[in-house]
């Protein structure tokens, strides 16, 4: 099996590399995929939508379509995860174990005893805990609120550099993947909760699909920013910059909320109760 | 305003697939209602640009006001927005009815079910009605992704069956998109209309032929052409019924839909089939894929695995019907893929009447239903028959063209494969009849035999109404051939065949 | 020799890509691994992703970042002084689906697990053929 899988993988990679003779040489300013489009994008994407960085402005602009449904590829992935592995009903647990947070002393409560959830002095831990990296808690602690700006600044700076709503949003969602792991997942759960997460995922697809259909209520295409301006005091060319912006946030709510809500199912296999 | 209505067939499923997500975390009953009505305005805008495009031609909508080879444009023509329409109304007709299936099956989750449910749709609608090839890509792993989601959620095997549908699934869609990489090498555009006006004007080399070829095999896993079709029986097997009825119908076709047009509208006929020279060897694989499906259907024991091997059996139909490349055949395969859709709907919503009111699909089980559900099973026989291929069902005329097209082209082996299918298949769905019909209910067999009656209303009505639609097509199938077919065809093969 | 130099100098970063694309593709054929095969998948997706972007590459170009190009004034850009900025764009969805798939895959990968105690293929299928089902 597996020396046939070897020899025909080879044959294939044979055939393939074989048919890059007649590739135009690499990094060749002349060749077909650097002319044909790809000159008009670089000539007037400033022009036409004021936007420098000509990734973003291709992305969000030119073929928005493409992006909106790269959003919605994200949710989706959400969804999936959400819909095959959540587990409502909670495990009926053994036993649950609770620590004193000043003499580190565990209790173990039993099925049916009665559980210190209002207490301060107590804090439940998971069934396979460990003792608590002072080092790592506290470097996390004081990374979270640096990561989480430099995250808003990626997607504010989408225009002129690299960076936008997929790159911030992806930061944003790090830094509570980051409080989940170096806490637990109860934890970064009290910050965002499920339902946050999920309906804020939904949320950020619907500003970048909402946004587009607003184009087409004030008599543009789908997507066409440029009929933004008989809204909003801009000219048609702001209208775009300013457009993309509004979809960028919407992509960095959505890929945000969607990192963190995969995060929760599958770390803990659809229980949410216990992270790794 | 009205030049906005090609709009609302992607933009109002995809929107409230969003509203739907959002509401099965506030209110889940309002998830079945909201989702009804985008599949009804979606159904009803894929009319209307139906009768625009016959009334007017071509439309053609800038995505963001975008003139073509920059921004990502649609391309509607007749043969679109059938298709569009196909998947409104079995999209629709599904919908309502699995309610009650989808209910019992999801319990807990049905407002992510819907959710999923559109964006499958609005991923196959935005496949068709795109004339870009990248953004095909994009679409086909939004309607690829939602899809395992929703066969991975049945119990038992499902989630084992989903993962390998998502490895073949996926490489498949690799493939094609590295061979849109190729084109785009060569062409330096990814606008189907773009790359079909460069490409003749290029020095033919190896990179296109490469392309092309990776293009076919990629669409071909997809479309679970054998002998890459292994992920399709057992995915569809164990899939949820409410999923299978709307997955299985669908997808394939859709994957022959977007074969045909990027042979026709990107490579075109001249390189495909003068240049390429591989047709002869693509319908006899259709023609071992007819044979290989139709055994390997006689050897099932439970209706769905039957099922879905026949599915595989008739993607040879279609496939072998269009690489004949004359025009009988490929109306033959057009017309196919609008009536194969109707029939499959029509057999795997009947089969999953029979398993929610007899709790399974094995045949041994079977004895005695038309009795218990005769209403469910007139509507599985008007299927059976269609796939047959017996006048006046709509199966009889595809098959004739299919047939026809066979003997134009002298392709005697190919016209002997549908045949021998047709005769297997009146076999098979006579072993289902006589176990149904003249076998007596045995009680012993149903741990549970009272409960076994006819399925409820608002499973039945759908599916009733499907089985007549495969009538009516049948008795309208000149009307859709003049109208419908023959000008979709005639656009691609002006210049060449 | 300077001839099959210059070949290689023009092609080699093409045919890093598709043995990149050989090696995922025998992982997820001849791996019986579930993880594997997901890992396999992903480079497989990642050979694409690479294949694209080095379609963007021109001699001499920079980064597509308009320099100085502040408010609507693009006047005098020459397009050879900047990469391709549609490859980029179009292997930035590519990178998202590939991360959604491989969220789906593992979301599988998990269900597989209640249902057979196991991720290796063998395994699993042998559990099918006895016919028995473990379900947690």
């Amino acid at each position: 099996m597996k020396s046939i899988a070897l020899t025909s993988v080879a044959l294939l990679c044979a055939v393939l590399i074989y048919s890059t003779m007649g590739f135009p040489a690499w990094g060749d300013s002349d060749s077909p995929a650097s002319t044909h489009v790809s000159d008009y994008y670089i000539e007037n994407a400033v022009n036409d939508t004021a936007v420098p960085n000509l990734v973003t402005a291709v992305l969000a602009d030119y073929r928005g379509y493409d992006t909106l449904f790269e959003t919605t590829v994200v949710l989706i992935a959400g969804l999936a995860c959400f819909f095959l592995l959540r587990r409502f009903k909670p495990r009926q647990p053994q036993h649950r174990l609770y620590r004193h947070i000043d003499t580190g002393i565990t209790l173990i409560i039993e099925q049916g005893g009665k559980e210190p959830t209002d207490s301060e002095e107590f804090v439940r831990i998971d069934s396979r805990w460990v003792p608590y990296d002072l080092v790592i808690q506290q470097a996390s602690c004081l990374v979270i609120p640096f990561l989480q700006l430099f995250a808003l600044y990626v997607i504010a700076h989408g225009h002129h550099s690299p960076g936008g709503g997929f790159q911030g949003g992806v930061i944003f969602g790090a830094t509570i993947i980051l409080m989940a792991i170096a806490n637990d997942l109860r934890s970064a759960a009290r910050r965002v909760s499920e339902r946050l997460g999920a309906l804020m995922a939904s949320a950020g697809v619907l500003i970048y699909a909402g946004i587009g259909a607003l184009c087409i209520l004030l008599g543009g295409s789908f997507l066409d920013y440029s009929a933004l301006s008989k809204l909003f005091a801009f000219t048609p060319v702001m209208a775009r910059s300013h457009g993309i912006l509004g979809v960028e946030i919407g992509v960095a709510v959505a890929v945000s909320a969607v990192m963190i809500w995969i995060y929760y199912n599958l770390a803990s296999a659809g229980r949410h109760e216990e992270g790794l | 305003m009205t030049s906005q209505i090609p709009a609302l067939i992607i933009v109002v499923p995809l929107l409230v697939s969003l509203v739907v997500s959002l509401a099965a975390w506030i209110r889940q009953s309002l998830c079945y209602a909201a989702a009804l009505c985008a599949m009804l305005v979606a159904w009803i805008s894929a009319i209307l640009v139906m009768g625009r495009v016959i009334n007017q031609g071509v439309i053609t909508y800038r995505m963001a006001g975008w003139a073509p080879p920059w921004g990502i444009s649609w391309h509607i023509d007749h043969f679109n927005a059938i298709i569009l329409i196909l998947i409104a109304t079995v999209a629709l007709i599904n919908l309502i009815a699995t309610r009650s299936t989808a209910a019992r099956e999801f319990e807990d989750r049905p407002g992510v079910f819907y959710a999923l449910y559109l964006l499958f749709v609005t991923g196959l609608m935005g496949i068709v009605i795109t004339g870009d090839i990248f953004n095909l890509y994009v679409l086909l792993e939004i309607a690829s992704l939602s899809g395992y989601a929703l066969l991975g959620m049945g119990s038992g095997r499902a989630a084992v069956s989903s993962l390998s549908y998502l490895f073949i699934g996926t490489i498949g869609a690799s493939l094609y998109l590295f061979g849109a990489g190729y084109l785009y090498i060569a062409t330096g555009s990814l606008n189907m209309a773009d790359i079909a006006a460069i490409l003749p004007t290029i020095e033919q080399t190896g990179v296109i032929q490469v392309s092309f070829i990776l293009c076919l095999i990629g669409l071909f896993m997809k479309m679970a052409f054998f002998p890459l079709h292994t992920w399709l029986p057992n995915a569809y097997t164990h899939a949820p019924n409410s999923s299978a009825s709307l997955i299985a119908p669908l997808t394939t076709k859709v994957m022959i839909y977007v074969m045909i047009r990027i042979v026709l509208f990107v490579y075109q006929p001249e390189f495909a089939f003068a240049e390429m020279d591989i047709d002869r060897v693509i319908v006899w694989l259709a023609v071992i894929a007819i044979l290989a499906g139709s055994m390997l259907a006689w050897k099932q024991e439970r209706l769905k695995r039957m099922l879905a091997y026949i599915i595989v059996a008739e993607v040879g139909y279609m496939v072998g019907g269009f690489w004949l490349g004359n025009t009988a055949g490929m109306t033959g395969a057009v017309l196919h893929i609008l009536n194969d859709a109707m029939m499959t709907l029509c057999l795997f919503l009947a089969a999953g009447a029979v398993i929610s009111r007899v709790q399974t699909d094995a045949f041994g089980a079977l004895q005695g239903v038309f009795t218990k559900m005769p209403f469910s099973m007139i509507a599985f026989v008007a299927g059976a028959l269609s796939i047959i291929g017996v006048p006046p069902t709509c199966g009889f005329f595809s098959k004739w063209y299919l047939i026809s097209g066979g003997m134009e082209a002298g392709h005697y082996a190919f016209v002997a494969a549908l045949i021998i299918s047709s005769l297997v298949n009146v076999l098979l769905f006579f072993r289902v009849i006589e176990i149904g019909y003249f076998e007596p209910f045995d009680s012993h067999h149903h741990k549970n035999g009272q409960t076994v009656r006819e399925a409820p209303l608002d499973m039945l009505v759908p599916l009733l109404v499907t089985a007549g639609l495969l009538i009516v097509m049948g008795f309208y199938a000149n009307t859709l051939v003049t109208w419908i077919v023959k000008p979709a065809i005639s656009a691609a093969t002006m210049g060449g065949l | 020799m300077e001839e099959l130099a210059a070949v290689f100098v023009a092609r080699y970063n093409y045919w890093g890509v598709i043995i990149l694309m050989g090696i995922g593709l025998y992982a997820m054929i001849a791996k019986t691994n579930m993880v594997k095969k997901i890992i396999g998948m992903n480079i497989f997706q990642t050979a694409i992703i690479l294949f694209y972007i080095s379609t963007a590459a021109k001699y001499g170009a920079s980064i597509p970042i308009i320099a100085h190009g502040h408010g609507a004034q693009g006047h005098g850009i020459r397009a050879a002084d900047y990469m391709n900025p549609l490859p980029h764009v179009l292997m930035l969805t590519a990178i998202v689906v590939s991360v959604a798939t491989l969220g789906v895959a593992l979301a599988l990968a998990v269900r597989v697990y209640w249902n057979y105690d196991s991720l290796e293929e063998d395994e699993i299928l042998n559990q099918i053929k006895a016919g028995q089902l473990n379900r947690k």
